[in-house]
């Protein structure tokens, strides 16, 4: 039977289930396919911070979106056009998000009284008018997936767990997915158990075949490839292009890398992966605490590497004294800040951007370190490169303002030639550096950059002491002299204030818009799609981002300026707003929401539309 | 293998140009001299030597070595330490701390790094005393210590350094005291030649908030009958005429002073601290009450186990071993795995 085939620009799809169902797995797969086939994606996992929170129970749901188009994209959508639903919980959960006319693909042999009442269900959806006006396809998933595994050596619970696949099968037949990679990763999953293999490859072309032989499913999609710059890509993650960037800083700075960490959701993934990398000269620790891990990356920066701390929001609160001491010190030292949704351990597996005044302000004393923030998954990448640049180049910490939402989401990334990456390469302090060359002055400053010098133990005649104590300007002695400390907080002040940071770039296509978005981070690709949209209704917008907090673009005060209205969407209460409103006296307006969850392009669209309206 | 060259150093290549600040009379003044006066049997470069401190008067200590050093903060000492040495193995790393920056507000750190077994040398100065904030009682002061914060007595129960540090089964256990500048160095050298955590128990007397503490310990007409020194391979006599002895009572877990004359000579334990099982130091460490009748000093126990930094280093080089690609080819094809497409302009 030959099935019609349709054409889309661009589909949203939902997997959502239990937190044992295997849906980030499904979702993982289903991305990795659609990006063989050249479409342009953009991902957003959602899951609880349970590990197994009780089975079919709504704490329990975890989902897993995927935005893919032949044209591209920026977010992960706002709503999907498809949602899979492995239990009543699933579909509790997200129907809340689904406009109607959305596809709704419902595992039947989870919906059992039992089930149902477990989340509040009085009747059954799929028969009351719960789902009027959704396109509802009902699919015995469970006992589909027993049933086409009865021949295979397989537990019933090992066949029952490959029920995700079968549903894989059925949306990637749908949507025309190329699997191969997917039947390549299962036999790599599960090497060592090869009865699984066949399980879960039987599972998967049970779906696939079924997609294609029930009359239930009409229609099989296509979305063509998206038009993107000729080159080598993959689809990667936040964590993951951030750990790539720290492996690079190592490699084109010549140094060893040290990771000093303390598991943390949902920085752990950066442990994981740099922990892999021995080879290149990357030592990890999994070290007691937060603070012996910011101690163990700052005792080796004292070594001459490039010393590197990986956490989330409470760990940097922990990490605080010690930044400050790097501060004084003055060595080299990355801190990666994932944020998550605080205080305290708040909702540790949702995005927030609630961290920034911690970064720029939150320490004793005098304090400034340089903070950037990366604006998308792949651009991780570039931003701990960048971050490990100001680092080595400047002898400060710096603060790296990732969150859950680029962290854990996904996009394609055209892979960089490794000799255009920069060059970070650093000269240790070799000998006596004072005017008349008998001695060594470990805070005689370089002109230009404000950094002393990094003269590491080992380095003959440079024995020199260094410490928390006020020091002396040159010689470093201990120094309690009231001008000799004026000088020195405003010396380390300059110090990251005259770092330079390329210029904040504007995008008005119109070039008459007199309304500026300003956003920093991960809300780049929401703000961008919001924009896109106004404009294509035909209204102006400009939109700025800042990927460096602290020091601030030079040209940031005029660009502000030359607009009627600022307006600052942020996941927090206004803490950018704030400090912009602050240093260049900008009236500028706050759009803030902090539920755990990136803005939606259709909100900002709307909000946006409101400003200019009144402008 | 060739013999080392000596590097003829003298203590006073290890004394920096910074004017010693601590009270005078501190316990701490005996000990810069005698680690000073050592340090050159090292035959290590000054340059491959560094000193890492806490917060407290001890900490102060590296930046009177000449070597290199670090004065860091409050507790963290050997955390900082533990990044430096497993990074940087050529290096000989020690750790300056005192009874509150390591038991107190760097507890956590100290257990971790002894666990660990870094190649770390940590001398720990216990005067019983917060002395740089000025006089309150610290986790080594005894119960019911009257001090400005415990104005009708400290509540809490002490740490016993040493049982602490065994308790977190440190491969090097050993203690000494300030004045007597013999014995010190001699710990500090068996202390320098383990490789891996090196925990050195070090009495300190602080002449301003805690004068006299470990007085008993260092009276010419009291010391001998209170303190057990220890040696290797030594039956454990103590005593002016060696009229005490330490035996394993049959039965019981620990061990217990006994009269020598009274005791059968197979009887009395004959100190072995290369023992494995932390269990025997841990029974020395517990011999001693706060009246510091009964407390050995020396090298409680010294067992090999292999070093953290050992291990991790050996991890990275195992893995680097195959690699016959430049950091920039190996880079490329790190970017370049997992599923990879290609659009063709």
């Amino acid at each position: 039977m030959s099935k019609q085939i349709r054409q889309l620009e661009r589909v949203v799809i939902r997997f959502a289930g239990d937190s044992g169902d295997g849906m980030q797995l499904t979702g993982d797969r289903f991305t990795s396919e659609t990006a063989q086939l050249g479409n342009d994606i953009s991902t957003l996992p959602n899951f609880p911070a349970e590990i197994r929170a009780p089975a079919g129970t709504l704490p329990g749901v975890s989902s897993f979106q995927v935005h893919f188009a032949d044209y591209d994209i920026l977010t992960p959508g706002d709503a999907p056009n498809v949602l899979v639903a492995m239990n009543p919980a699933a579909l509790k959960a997200n129907l809340v998000d689904l406009p109607r006319g959305a596809d709704i693909i419902v595992n039947t042999d989870e919906f059992t009284k039992r089930n149902l009442a477990k989340v509040g269900y009085a009747s059954n959806p799929l028969d009351d008018d719960t789902l009027a006006g959704y396109a509802v396809h009902p699919v015995a998933l469970t006992s589909m997936t027993i049933g086409a595994l009865a021949d295979l050596d397989v537990s019933k619970k090992d066949a029952e767990r490959a029920k995700n696949m079968f549903a894989l099968g059925l949306l990637s037949w749908m949507y025309s997915r190329p699997y191969e990679s997917t039947l390549r990763f299962l036999e790599r999953k599960f090497a060592k158990r090869p009865e699984l293999v066949a399980a879960n490859v039987a599972a998967f072309k049970a779906g696939w075949n079924f997609g294609e032989t029930t009359e239930d499913f009409a229609v099989r999609y296509e979305v063509k490839p998206a038009k993107m710059p000729p080159g080598t890509y993959r689809n990667i993650t936040g964590n993951a292009a951030l750990s790539l960037g720290i492996v690079a800083a190592g490699v084109r700075s010549g140094l060893p890398v040290f990771l000093g960490a303390y598991p943390i959701t949902p920085a752990s993934d950066i442990l994981h992966e740099l922990s892999k990398h021995k080879r290149f000269g990357v030592t990890t620790m999994q070290a007691e605490d937060e603070i012996a891990a910011i101690g163990a990356a700052l005792g080796a920066s004292y070594g001459g590497a490039l010393g590197v701390t990986t956490t989330s929001g409470p760990g940097v609160a922990l990490k605080g004294e010690t930044i400050s001491l790097a501060v004084a010190l003055e060595l080299p030292l990355v801190i990666v800040d994932v944020q998550r949704a605080g205080p305290s351990t708040g909702m540790p597996t949702k995005t927030e951007q609630a961290d920034l005044n911690m970064a720029l302000f939150g320490r004793h004393g005098e304090a400034p370190v340089a903070v950037i923030a990366p604006k998308s998954p792949s651009d991780c990448f570039y931003a701990a490169l960048e971050a490990a640049r100001i680092a080595l180049t400047y002898r400060t910490p710096v603060i790296l303002l990732s969150d859950n939402y680029v962290a854990n989401g996904s996009e394609p990334w055209l892979l960089p030639e490794v000799d255009s990456l920069p060059d970070l390469r650093v000269e240790f302090a070799t000998a006596p550096n004072s005017e008349d060359g008998t001695t060594f002055l470990p805070y005689l400053r370089d002109p230009q950059t404000l950094a002393r010098p990094w003269a590491v133990p080992g380095t003959p005649g440079l024995e020199h002491r260094i410490g928390g104590l006020e020091k002396a300007d040159k010689t470093g002695d201990i120094s309690y002299d009231p001008a000799n400390h004026d000088y020195m907080v405003r010396t380390r002040a300059a110090r990251i204030e005259t770092i330079p940071v390329p210029d904040v770039e504007v995008e008005d296509p119109d070039g008459d818009a007199r309304v500026l978005v300003l956003g920093w981070g991960s809300t780049y690709g929401p703000i961008g799609a919001a924009c896109r949209a106004l404009r294509q209704r035909g209204l102006s917008i400009a939109q700025a981002h800042l990927r460096h907090l602290a020091p601030m673009p030079a040209n940031l005060g005029t660009v502000l300026r030359s607009y009627d209205r600022v307006v600052i969407p942020e996941m927090n209460l206004g803490q950018l707003a704030h400090v912009i409103r602050a240093r260049y006296l900008v009236d500028a307006i706050g759009y803030n929401q902090v539920r755990g969850l990136p803005f939606t392009a259709t909100e900002l669209e709307t909000t946006l539309e409101e400003v200019l309206k009144n402008v | 293998m060739s013999e080392p060259v000596a590097l003829k150093l003298t203590a006073k290549d290890f004394k920096s140009d910074q004017e010693v600040r601590w009270c005078p009379g501190c316990g701490d003044y005996a000990i810069l001299a005698a680690v000073q006066q050592f340090m050159p049997e090292l035959n290590i470069p000054r340059e491959n030597i560094v000193f890492v401190s806490g917060i407290g008067c001890s900490s102060r200590f590296p930046y009177y070595m000449n070597t290199y050093g670090m004065h860091s903060i409050h507790g963290r000492a050997p955390a900082i330490a533990t990044g430096l040495s497993v990074s940087r193995p050529d290096l000989s790393v020690w750790v300056v701390t005192g009874d509150g920056d390591a038991l107190s507000i760097g507890g956590n750190h100290l257990i971790h790094a002894l666990r660990r077994n870094v190649n770390l040398k940590i001398l720990l100065f216990n005067n019983r005393i917060y002395g740089l904030t000025k006089g309150q009682y610290s986790p080594t002061s005894e119960v019911g210590k009257i001090t400005k914060s415990t104005p009708v007595g400290s509540a809490d129960a002490p740490f016993n350094p040493l049982s602490l540090a065994l308790g977190a089964e440190a491969t090097f256990v050993g203690r000494t005291i300030d004045s007597d500048r013999k014995h010190l160095q001699s710990v500090l050298r068996a202390a320098a030649e383990h490789s891996g955590s090196a925990f050195v128990e070090i009495y300190q007397n602080c002449n301003i908030f805690n004068d006299g503490a470990f007085e008993q310990l260092k009276e010419p007409g009291t010391r001998d009958d209170h303190l057990i020194r220890l040696e290797h391979g030594q039956p454990i006599t103590f005593g002016k005429d060696g009229q005490f002895c330490v035996v394993h009572p049959p039965g019981g877990f620990g061990l217990e002073v006994r009269d020598t004359a009274s005791t059968p000579a197979e009887e009395i334990v004959v100190h072995d601290a290369t023992v494995d099982d932390p269990a025997y130091a841990f029974a020395l460490s517990r011999l001693p009450g706060f009246d510091l009748r009964n407390t050995p000093i020396g090298v409680f126990r010294s067992v090999h186990r292999p070093s953290y930094d050992s291990v991790v280093q050996g991890q990275v080089a195992e893995a680097q071993a195959s690699v016959t690609d430049t950091p920039e080819q190996q880079l490329a094809g790190l970017l370049g795995s997992g599923d990879t497409w290609t659009i063709v302009g």
